[in-house]
């Protein structure tokens, strides 16, 4: 192979540089992360359930962020009425802070295990009290 | 060599097309569960075109001005950098001379000479920054209103090039650390966006009067244009009132009665 | 082909050095911008954009002019112009990405740059000048490829690039008039609300474009094998100086409205730039650097015996460049915001962050225009390698 060292050493650097986020984190798996979801303001609710079921807002909340964002700001529609026909402010200060007062743990542990970083709270304020 | 190439282009754009068509459905059933639905509040004031009558014959001295804008700007957030460059205000003050140019003459009135006028966005009908906006950040809602996404917002500052009245500010620094003290019921913003009077939708959706209108004692009346029996119709109707720069057509929706010092009602 | 820009001389080695080194200054500056926000600019609430955008304004112009080549040579078959309607190509290409870059850095949130694609707004301008700035990229940078391509394996080149060939001359024109349309619609912007300003953007950028296209032509003489020959060298000073003439001349249209018609917002920003307002004088000594570059240039230019004076070229051009960068990549987009729309004066002058991204941005397209000069002229140097051996 003409210049096959060189060429070989070349793979060799490729694949080290490649793998470099791999290497570096060998061994060292984050532990899995546990949103906490007993604020008081919850405890004391009769009925423990989110705006919609569990599941939907672990997979799809972001989506439900986004529609909720849209909808308030650019239509002026404020109140959010969910498949079992209660109804809920839009607001993220106002009604998901309300119950997750703990923002720090309950949002941020899942962003930071997936280095997902939102903008939100860049402009929204992530609660007075828990900061 | 041709035959292979174009097979694998062909593949490879039926692919790309698949999978762009397949995110976009995704990303369109997804995220609203069924049978939910989006409202207006009960409570919401509501209007076909909202309108501000600031009566300058009400604003007795500077304080008074000065007092809407504070109320208005901590209601806001805006923060305060004390240096004009990076200047970010909702509504601020300018004389008749600067608010109303080419309006004036060397003969005015000392009273009118003198006064401070407040100045903020005047939501126009036909509102050149929504025009200019690449993203529709920036939008007229059905009231009227001409509001900002600033989720949405590019920093690209075409609309305060466009806007004739000076009522945009940008975030050229992050506002943060400025603000005095930070009202927790409402956002800040974040630097590199656009930002500008928004006549207190939040507030209005919540059955209240703008900031500012609170504030003034009577001095600002606020309502729907399109109602006859709204008190900004009755009062337009019953007095001479002037607009910012009325010839370029942006129809602004907010009004100043300049009554020369005579008491109104 | 992209192998050609790997071997070169020192010279040319230690010119990409420089060039890398300003790059990394000026990313390494933006980079300070993008965390603190465009506070480090001089731009303020008053003068909202600055030196960015005015830059992305004259570039646009730049690369625009490139048909100033093609029209003679693919419309008029000026055979002339065969071996530069390349450099022109590559010279639009360069100047496209400059643009681009231009606009990404004046951005306050550059990382939602793509929110004009998700959400297209056909009512804004600034869509348009996408589509047809993004366009005009791709048609100059197939064409060129394309055509230098079949050049080194000795063919004309293929039958579907004439189409496009055809399509980007009437593409140069709407890229500088939707450009213009960025100011010319504006409501309470008296100095660019004026009907004339797409015919003054196409009038400075084809005495600016051409004028550049010629020193680089002198310089790539000097420099290397590559001779523009001396016909269309003056052929395309000519195009310059009448270009420039033009310019002015619409300039000067401009200010026999503002005065005689004696309206007050449209003879201030004038007024500001060349004689100062209320004190402010911040743009008076480049505004009449400009007139007086202008002047000279274009006398040089029109005079036969000095245009013919290949020691005397270079500086006329570079006057008639230098003028109509300080009118358009200062002059007019600054003194739009002078005075505000209130009538106060807030004035505007870079500030070195600011002026090391720019120096950044035009390193950035200087490089993307050397390795695609040196790619073309080594496909050259082949080629007459093959004809003579």
């Amino acid at each position: 192979m003409y210049k096959g060292g060189r060429i070989i050493a070349g793979l060799l650097l490729f694949a080290c540089l490649a793998l470099m986020p791999f290497l570096i984190n060998i061994g060292k798996a984050a532990a899995k992360p546990s949103p906490q979801v007993n604020t008081p303001f919850i405890q004391q609710l009769t009925t423990q359930t989110c705006v919609e079921p569990a599941a939907f807002m672990k997979t799809e909340h972001m989506q439900l962020l986004n529609q909720w964002r849209d909808a308030a700001l650019r239509d002026g529609k404020t109140v959010y009425v969910n498949s079992q026909g209660q109804s809920f402010p839009i607001s993220l200060e106002n009604s998901c802070l309300k119950c997750h007062s703990n923002p720090q743990q309950f949002c941020n542990t899942c962003h930071t295990y997936a280095a997902v970083k939102p903008y939100c709270w860049d402009c929204h304020n992530q609660g007075g009290t828990s900061q | 060599m041709s035959v292979t190439r174009r097979r694998f282009l062909k593949l490879g754009l039926t692919t790309l097309a698949g999978v762009g068509g397949a995110m976009a459905l995704d990303g369109f059933w997804r995220g609203s569960a069924e049978a939910s639905e989006v409202l207006t509040d009960q409570k919401a004031l509501k209007a076909k075109h909202w309108a501000m009558v600031i009566d300058s014959d009400r604003l007795k001295s500077a304080e008074n001005v000065q007092r809407m804008i504070d109320a208005c700007h901590r209601t806001h957030n805006v923060p305060d950098f004390g240096n004009s460059k990076d200047e970010i205000k909702w509504m601020g003050t300018e004389t008749y001379e600067h608010a109303f140019p080419g309006q004036e003459n060397g003969y005015l009135n000392e009273g009118i000479k003198e006064k401070l006028f407040p100045v903020l966005c005047n939501h126009c009908e036909n509102p050149a920054c929504v025009r200019v906006c690449p993203t529709q950040a920036t939008f007229k809602r059905p009231d009227g209103i001409v509001a900002m996404d600033y989720h949405r917002c590019i920093g690209c500052r075409f609309c305060m090039a466009a806007c004739a009245f000076g009522a945009r500010s940008f975030n050229f620094r992050d506002p943060r650390p400025f603000i005095k003290q930070v009202n927790p019921d409402f956002p800040t913003r974040t630097k590199g966006v656009v930002e500008k009077c928004n006549f207190c939708v939040e507030r209005l959706e919540k059955g209240l009067p703008p900031a500012c209108v609170e504030a003034s004692n009577g001095a600002l009346i606020f309502g729907d244009l399109d109602d006859p029996n709204s008190e900004v119709r009755q009062v337009l109707a019953t007095h001479y009132s002037i607009r910012r720069k009325p010839e370029l057509g942006t129809e602004p929706s907010v009004y100043y009665l300049i009554g020369g010092g005579e008491e109104h009602a | 082909m992209l192998e050609k820009a790997l071997s070169g001389s020192r010279r040319y080695w230690a010119w990409v050095a420089v060039l890398l080194a300003l790059i990394a200054v000026g990313f390494s500056t933006y980079l300070k911008q993008y965390h603190e926000g465009l506070g480090i600019t001089g731009m303020s609430r008053d003068v909202s954009w600055g030196l960015y955008i005015a830059q992305f304004t004259f570039l646009v112009g730049v690369a625009a002019s490139a048909v100033m080549v093609a029209i003679p040579y693919y419309l008029h078959n000026y055979k002339k112009f065969g071996k530069i309607v390349i450099l022109g190509e590559f010279l639009a290409v360069a100047s496209v990405i400059m643009c681009i870059l231009f606009i990404f850095v004046d951005l306050g949130q550059p990382v939602r740059v793509l929110n004009v694609l998700l959400h297209p707004t056909p009512h804004s301008v600034m869509f348009w000048d996408m589509i047809v700035l993004s366009g005009y990229l791709l048609l100059n940078l197939i064409i060129g490829w394309t055509s230098l391509g079949a050049e080194r394996k000795g063919f004309p080149p293929p039958s579907w690039v004439k189409p496009l060939i055809y399509i980007a001359i009437p593409w140069a024109v709407s890229i500088h008039t939707v450009t213009a349309f960025l100011y010319a619609g504006l409501p309470g912007r008296s100095h660019w609300l004026t009907a004339i300003m797409a015919a003054r953007f196409l009038a400075s950028a084809f005495a600016a474009g051409p004028a550049l296209l010629v020193i680089l032509c002198l310089l790539l003489r000097r420099l290397s094998t590559f001779d523009a020959g001396s016909e269309s060298i003056q052929a395309l000073a000519k195009i310059v100086a009448y270009a420039m003439s033009a310019n002015v001349f619409f300039f000067l249209l401009e200010v026999f409205t503002a005065f005689y018609s004696h309206i007050p917002e449209h003879m201030a920003p004038i007024r500001y730039l060349f004689f100062g307002l209320e004190g402010h004088q911040g743009l008076v000594g480049f505004m009449w650097s400009a007139a007086i570059l202008a002047f000279v240039g274009i006398g040089l230019l029109i005079n036969p015996s000095t245009r013919k004076n290949e020691r005397v070229l270079p500086f006329a051009l570079a006057a008639v460049f230098i003028a109509a960068w300080i009118d358009k990549g200062l002059g007019l987009i600054v003194g739009g915001f002078i005075p505000n729309p209130m009538g106060r004066i807030t004035e505007y002058a870079p500030t070195f962050p600011e002026i090391w991204i720019t120096l950044g941005v035009y390193s950035i397209g200087l490089l993307v225009l050397t390795v695609l000069y040196k790619v073309a002229i080594a496909v050259r140097e082949e080629e007459s390698l093959a004809a003579h051996g």
